[in-house]
Formats: structure tokens, sequence, C-alpha cells
């Protein structure tokens, strides 16, 4: 098989420091803050009373007059990924049906859809009155429930949280018919999705994909899950700002977030032949997996994720040395940070204490199934900027964490940048970027 | 990224499943050609008072069974369990070691892959319910959700919710295995674990990974998962008799039966078993996805994903329609899956359409939803094997206007080489794996 070469040609994101990449990027920059409290319900009860909430949008604005009805059918989570890719697709020069139907500049048969997608939860107040009319004496009684209480569900209510309707919804928006796939591999999610999606067009299954993840977890039911696990931090409910500290001494634990990150990829042969602007180059990718009897960490030595750094390399054929920026899963856990730490250092072996490490959980909260897709695209960015900004709230190295953690900004050339990530079930994820500036084309 | 070389031929070394019809593959597949059936009442909770109060259950299943440590796995959801089963017998055909911390197959860990096609967890109905019947004011119209968090913190185990990731079913297999390989799960509805498959193939054939353990998960039998497909009216009602309630390609039928299940199809490449010196069951030869791009709520009218689908499979296995032998066909019994899908492969099939076999095993299986597609290869690489086509029972009734030769009530011999399953799902997912005898 010829080993193609597949470039990432469009960008778009939604998040807790805005609505659109550059939004994104502005803020990461200036070491702003999506973290704030609460605001989607009320976060009495909760040890951790703080999200990465994404702030107002209308959803409605940004699809074709046809399909506003169908935004009834949306859950947040899709909303966003229809957000995020609506902006990716303008920002490739990629016009579908749902961006201008008489200027359709690619075959719908040959553009492929693969999103990293969360267990969607469900509104709990959307089904309360039915579990409301089920209870006899006090208690919840299926057999009301089955007779009385579905008959006041809405009738596609399940429709509304099948993980697939992320990509079914744009699928139809856009007129997307090629191959479609939604990975829900928690936080990896993102990172499994773009791999595959970049393997779809290496393979020319499709001629042009668009990748990534969304997820919504600032919803109870989400949020409660994580506490019962012990993931989210307790501490700094008064100081959201401080609050996830990826990597620092004082990391008391993760903090939730909602958004979406979409890219746009393609064959290099192709970009080149539409004249598209190519921000980077996908160089490698690896994959693996933690063996691990505590389901919800990372296993302590980050094998799991040294393997998958370490396949990414061997894909793109650099050494570790040629990496000029890492940003890694870093969700402010303690333990799990020093574990990929760990993983990282295992797999980059000496070089791994010189290569700038920036993690952005601290600016852009956790997004589940968005985080990969958000960190690769800022890792673009910063490649196309030349620059890395400050990680935002490691004042003091964890003990035991021997990373260059970026305490100044950099300027400077960003030959290759590596993106990695987990899920708390235990796939790992690695992907390296190529800088495309410079190379004569 | 580094080239690879000749793209590796993919084959299928191993098979397991635990699904209604059965606890291992030879079970379910003489019961499948003695046109038995899985469908009884719902036990697993009272659906008595639901508009459907029947499913294709996992009945009498003990995953200690199979496993040296159960306690590793025990907070597993149902999903979970099924697939540790079936991946226990897969492992133990395609002869990979699982529950060691050092294994001796000879198989480097890092390159064996995991990839499901898995559901979410069933919610802890008792903890979930209460805590939103607990906090609803209805006086106010919304949730008090101080008395939701009190409840729920004092009712709901922290494993248990952890289950409901879709991705636990891939994290069970991992320890079991000590896979460290490219692992995914995908949800795509009913088409997930066909997805799986396929993507599995595509892994391999790229020489990323020598073997995955890939295939499904799944059981939405639960009061929110059929009270979801009820007010979809997606669910056969005909609580009578659930016995002939799937029945694919009748004038009479009147939506699908649900089910549940594990199943695992351990694929390799051709050089890592032959070195092995593993049995080779069938060649996995073609993958096809496609969306339908056109309503939430219906597939597309003319099949148009589906046929690019199975198009795009056959093209990928670079045969003919002519040379596929038997269709493992979606046939949900829904008034609209079963016209559609046979006017999808009237299209393909062409002057063929009408002499191919083409049955339903969900007619005796129920709909597995994540793991139903795994569940319908495993029965196309059997139909290989034997030279038969399962068929589609209940079929009594024929709907005048679907008239492909579904293999009515009665399995059929015939010199099967070449098989094809289909799966679409809500969402217009469509996803098609080819299989074919292996020869050298």
């Amino acid at each position: 098989m010829s080993s193609a070469r597949v470039v990432i040609t469009g960008l778009g994101a939604i998040s807790p420091l805005g609505l659109t990449v550059g939004e994104m990027w502005e803020g990461l920059c200036t070491g702003s803050c999506g973290i704030d409290t609460i605001k989607a319900f009320d976060p009495v009860g909760f040890d951790c009373k703080l999200a990465g909430e994404v702030g107002e949008f209308k959803v409605q604005n940004h699809v074709p007059k046809t399909f506003r009805k169908s935004v009834k059918l949306m859950s947040r989570d899709i909303k966003l990924a229809v957000m995020a890719t609506e902006e990716a697709l303008q920002h490739g020069n990629v016009i579908t049906k749902g961006i201008d139907a008489e200027n359709v500049n690619v075959d719908p048969t040959r553009v492929a859809i693969n999103f990293g997608a969360g267990a969607i939860s469900c509104d709990l107040e959307e089904l309360a009155p039915a579990v409301a009319a089920s209870v006899s004496e006090g208690e919840f009684d299926v057999r009301k429930w089955g007779r009385d209480g579905i008959e006041l569900v809405t009738p596609l209510w399940l429709l509304k949280y099948l993980p697939n309707m992320l990509a079914c919804h744009v699928s139809i928006i856009h007129d997307i018919q090629g191959p479609s796939n939604s990975i829900t591999c928690a936080e990896a999610s993102a990172h499994l999705a773009i791999s595959e999606a970049i393997q779809i067009i290496a393979r020319s299954d499709s001629d042009v994909a668009l990748a990534g993840g969304a997820e919504a977890k600032v919803n109870p039911i989400v949020m409660i899950r994580q506490c019962l696990i012990n993931r989210p931090t307790n501490q700094n409910n008064d100081e959201p700002h401080k609050a996830c500290r990826p990597f620092d001494t004082d990391a008391k634990g993760s903090v939730f977030g909602e958004g979406a990150g979409i890219v746009v990829l393609e064959k290099l042969e192709r970009a080149q032949e539409r004249g598209a602007r190519i921000y980077a180059e996908v160089a490698g990718l690896g994959q693996s997996n933690n063996v691990n009897t505590k389901y919800e960490s990372l296993e302590a030595d980050g094998r799991g994720v040294q393997i998958a750094i370490e396949k990414a390399m061997e894909d793109a054929e650099i050494t570790p040395d040629q990496l000029d920026l890492i940003i890694p899963h870093g969700t402010g856990i303690a333990a799990d940070d020093l574990a990929e730490a760990r993983g990282i250092e295992a797999a980059l072996k000496d070089v791994a204490a010189k290569i700038p490490v920036w993690p952005t959980k601290s600016m852009l909260s956790n997004t589940g199934a968005a985080a990969g897709a958000l960190d690769l695209i800022a890792a673009v960015c910063a490649m196309k900027e030349g620059k890395i900004p400050v990680a935002k709230n490691c004042d003091k190295k964890a003990q035991g964490c021997n990373l260059n953690i970026v305490q100044q900004p950099h300027q400077g050339r960003i030959r290759y940048a590596l993106c990695s990530s987990y899920s708390y079930g235990g796939q790992t994820a690695a992907v390296v970027l190529k800088n495309f500036d410079g190379e004569k084309i | 990224m580094i080239d690879k070389g000749a793209p590796e031929r993919v084959v299928i070394t191993g098979m397991g499943m635990v699904c209604p019809m059965g606890h291992d593959v030879e079970t379910v597949w003489q019961n499948i050609l003695a046109g038995k059936n899985g469908v009884a009442k719902t036990s697993i909770f009272d659906a008595s008072t639901f508009p459907t109060t029947f499913s294709a259950e996992v009945k009498d299943y003990d995953m200690r069974k199979y496993i040296k440590r159960p306690e590793l796995h025990e907070h597993g959801n149902r999903g979970s369990t099924f697939v540790i089963g079936a991946a226990v017998q897969a492992c133990r055909q395609a002869s990979i070691d699982v529950e060691t911390d050092e294994p001796a197959d000879g198989i480097d860990r890092s390159r064996l892959g995991i990839y499901l096609g898995a559901g979410e967890g069933s919610v802890d109905n008792d903890a979930f319910f209460r805590a939103i019947a607990k906090a609803w004011q209805p006086e106010k119209n919304a949730m008090d959700w101080g008395r939701w968090a009190q409840v729920a913190f004092g009712q709901m185990d922290p494993m248990r919710e952890l289950e409901q990731e879709p991705c636990m079913p891939a994290a069970h297999i991992a320890l079991l295995t000590g896979a460290r390989g490219p692992t995914r799960s995908c949800l795509t509805a009913c088409a997930a674990s066909t997805q799986a498959a396929g993507e599995a193939a595509m892994i391999i054939r790229r020489a990323d990974a020598d073997i995955i353990i890939s295939g499904g998960a799944h059981s939405m039998i639960h009061p929110l998962g059929i009270m979801g497909f009820n007010r979809l009216t997606a669910l056969s009602t005909r609580n009578e008799s659930p016995e002939t309630a799937s029945r694919p390609f009748t004038a009479s039928r009147d939506g699908f039966v649900i089910g549940e299940g594990g199943v695992v199809l351990i694929l390799e490449s051709l050089s890592s078993a032959k070195k092995r010196g593993t049995g080779i069951l069938a060649e996995v030869i073609g993958y096809g996805s496609s969306s339908d791009a056109f309503r939430v709520t219906d597939m597309h009218e003319q099949g148009r994903g589906a046929i690019q689908a199975i198009e795009a499979a056959l093209k990928d296995a670079g045969i003919s329609y002519k040379d596929v032998d038997y269709i493992n066909t979606h046939g949900t019994s829904t008034a609209e899956n079963d016209a559609i899908e046979t006017k999808a492969l009237k299209a393909v099939f062409k002057e063929k359409a009408k002499s191919i076999l083409a049955s339903s095993t969900k007619s005796m299986m129920g709909h597995l939803i994540g793991a139903t597609g795994a569940a319908e290869l495993i029965t196309c690489v059997l139909a290989i094997r034997d030279n038969i086509a399962p068929p589609t029972i209940n079929l009594n009734d024929p709907d005048p206007e679907l008239d492909l030769d579904y293999v009515p009530n009665k399995p059929r011999k015939c010199k099967i080489d070449v098989a094809l399953n289909e799966s679409f799902g809500f969402g217009g997912q469509n996803n098609v794996v080819i299989v074919k005898r292996y020869r050298e």
C-alpha cells in the first residue's frame, strides 16, 4: 500500500474560551481560563461546583433555514458538533450543500465523517415529569412507568441521545454520504476518530474527511459519575481559574467541560491541486491500551501511553529530538498526570525533559470526547504561529514529574508536535503533526 | 506516515458468542439450523405494562464459568459480562492466552488490538429513577438539584456508573488478554459491530496490528431502552405470540424484537495466522461504509446509502455482485427496513437478486443492537463452513412486495463460498462486510 500523505486543511472549534478557533487561540495565548462556577444547573450538593462552559450561541443561525426545525432534536453535544463543523468547512473552503447549495465543490459520496462522541446523557428535567407520574407510595414503580410514564416522554427521545447522532445531523445538514463512524472511547475518542479518518483518506475510501470530537459534560448525571470515581477537584471552588492544575504539586483533580473540535483532512496532492491552505501534515499515529485492574485510572507506569507514543513516533519516522511541542492529556488528576509523565518519559527517553510540554486543560477544562481535537487544533495554531503559550496553573511542578512544562512563552519554529490522550476505560492514542511551513511544494 | 508495503490479507481465526440462542457458537448455530427461537416474555425487569412485553434475553448466563478471576469483572454491565465469555471462547479457538501476566502464545501484545461495537451500560434503575422522583418539584416544574445530588450520591455505585461508558467492554477485554495494540470502540447504533469488524480488518490490512479482538457487546433491555424504542414505535407489539414476533419480510411484520449479547471474532493477518499455525475459519475480503445523509428518523427511500455501502464492499473485495452466494440481511422485521433493504438488494444484485439466498437470522435471535452485526457475521462464516444458508423463520405470510429468496423457514444446503453481511443503523449508518472461504 502506498503511504499517502494526509494534511489538515480546515479547523473548527467551539470551547469554553470562545465560539471559534480564533477565540480559543487568543484565549490560550493570553492565559485566559474558561472554567467558572457551573451555570447549567445548580451544583449545590457537588464537591466540585466548577466547569468549562461554552458561551451563548444559537445553532439555528448556523444551519440552513430548512433545518431549523431539526434543532429541536439536537442534544447539546450535537449542537456543539454542528457549530464546529460549520467553521471547519468554511475555514477549509470545503463547500457542501449545507454551506452553499449552489456552489458545492466536493462529491458528497467521497466525504467521510468520523466523530468522537461521549455517552450522551439525557436531560433529567426532560424525563422528570414522566418519572414523577410513575411513583407509587413514594417510590418509582416500573409498572406505572411502562403504562403511564413513557407516554409523557417525547416520541423521538431516544434519537437525541444516540452517540452517532452527532455525525448523523452533520451528515444530513452537509449531505455527507461517505463512510461514517462514531468513536466512543471517552477522552481518547477524538484522537482515535481523527486517526481512523486519516486511514480512510490514506486508503482512498474518501477524498475529504471531517473528523474530531464533541461532548457536553456539564450535566448533573455526567458530573456525578465523575465525582463517584473521584476525578473532579474538590478545591478552589472560590477560585475557578486556579482549579485545574495539570502536573502541578497542588493538583487536586480535573474540571469537566464542553466543546467540539473538528478538522478537515485530505490527501496532500488533493489539497495542493485545489490550492487549499495547508495547516499541518499528520505524520504519525499510534494507539494502545492500559491494562489495569483500576479501570478508572491510568496504570502507574503509563505503559499504555508509552506504547502509543512510541508507535506514533515510529509511524512518523522521527526521533524524539525532532519534537518541539507536546500537548499531553494532563487532566489535573495528580496520579494520572504522574503516570502520563512516566509514559512520556519512557517513550522519549532523555530528550523528554527538554521538549516543551503544554497542557491545556487548566484553561479549556476537560471536554471529554472533544478534548483531543481541541488539543490538536491548539497544536496546529502553535505551529502556524511559531509560538507556545504558558502552561497555566503549573506553578510548581509535581514531585516525580521531569517534563519541561512551559513556564515562559516560547517563540520559534515547531518542526513536529505530539498530542497524546487516554480514556478512563484504558484506550490510549498519540498523533504526531508535522509543520508544513517552508516545505517546497 | 510510514509505508508498510503490500496490504496484508485478513482472516478469522476465532469466534465466540453469548446470545439469546446460546452461550457458545456451536449451540447457537445448531439452534439456528433447527429454526429455534430465543424470544420470550421479558424477565430482566417487569415489562408487563409496556407496549412491548417480550424480548430476546440471554438467559442463565454465568460469566464465572469462563474466567478464573471474576472479581476483576464483577461490576461489568450486561454487555461487558457477555463479551467476556465470548472473548474467552474466541481466544481459546485462536490460541490466544487469557488471564495471565506471562502469555506463552508467542503473540506480541503491542500488536494485539481490540475493536468493539459496544453500547452503553444499563442504568442502575433503582438509583436513577429514585433520585429523579425524589427531586422533582412539579409546582416549580424544575428539579431540586441539591436533593437530587443527595439521593444520587447516597444510592449510586461508582463502578456501576462507570460501566455506563461504551468503552468499558473493551477495557474488560484489555484486562483479560493483556492487549496493547490499537484499541477502539464505536457506537453507530445497529451497525456498530459490523463497522468494528470492518475497520479492524482495515487496521490489520495496513499492518498496524497482527491480531484484533473485534465484535460487539450491548444490552438495551431495560426500562429506558424499551421506552425509547417503544416511543419510536420500532418494536413489535405482538405480545400474544413473542416467538413469532420477529417475522422479517412478512406482510404482517410490525417491528423488531430487541435482543442482547456479546460476540467476538478474532481477526488476524494471514501471515501471523500462518506463522502461529492457527486454524483459519474464513477470510475477510471486503468492507464498505456509508451514510444516508437523509433523515434522522428514516432510511433513504431508495436505499441510497445501503446501495453505496454494499457496492463499496464489493469493490473493496475486488469481486462482482455475481460472486456473492449468501447474504445475511439486516432484516429487522420493521416495515421500513425490510422494504428498503429489498429494494437496495435488487438495485445491486440486478438479475441475480431473486436467486441469491438472503435470510434474516434476527427472526430467531432478535436484534442484538450494537452486537448484532458481529453475531450475523459469525453466521456468515458458519454458512460458508457448512455450505448451508440459515433460514428466516416465521415467514408464513410473505409480503407480496418483497419477492427475494429469504430462505423461508428451513435452512438450505447449497455451495456457499462468499457471504455478505449488512447492517443499517438509526441515523443512516450503513456497514457491509464480505467474508470468503479461505484458500491459499
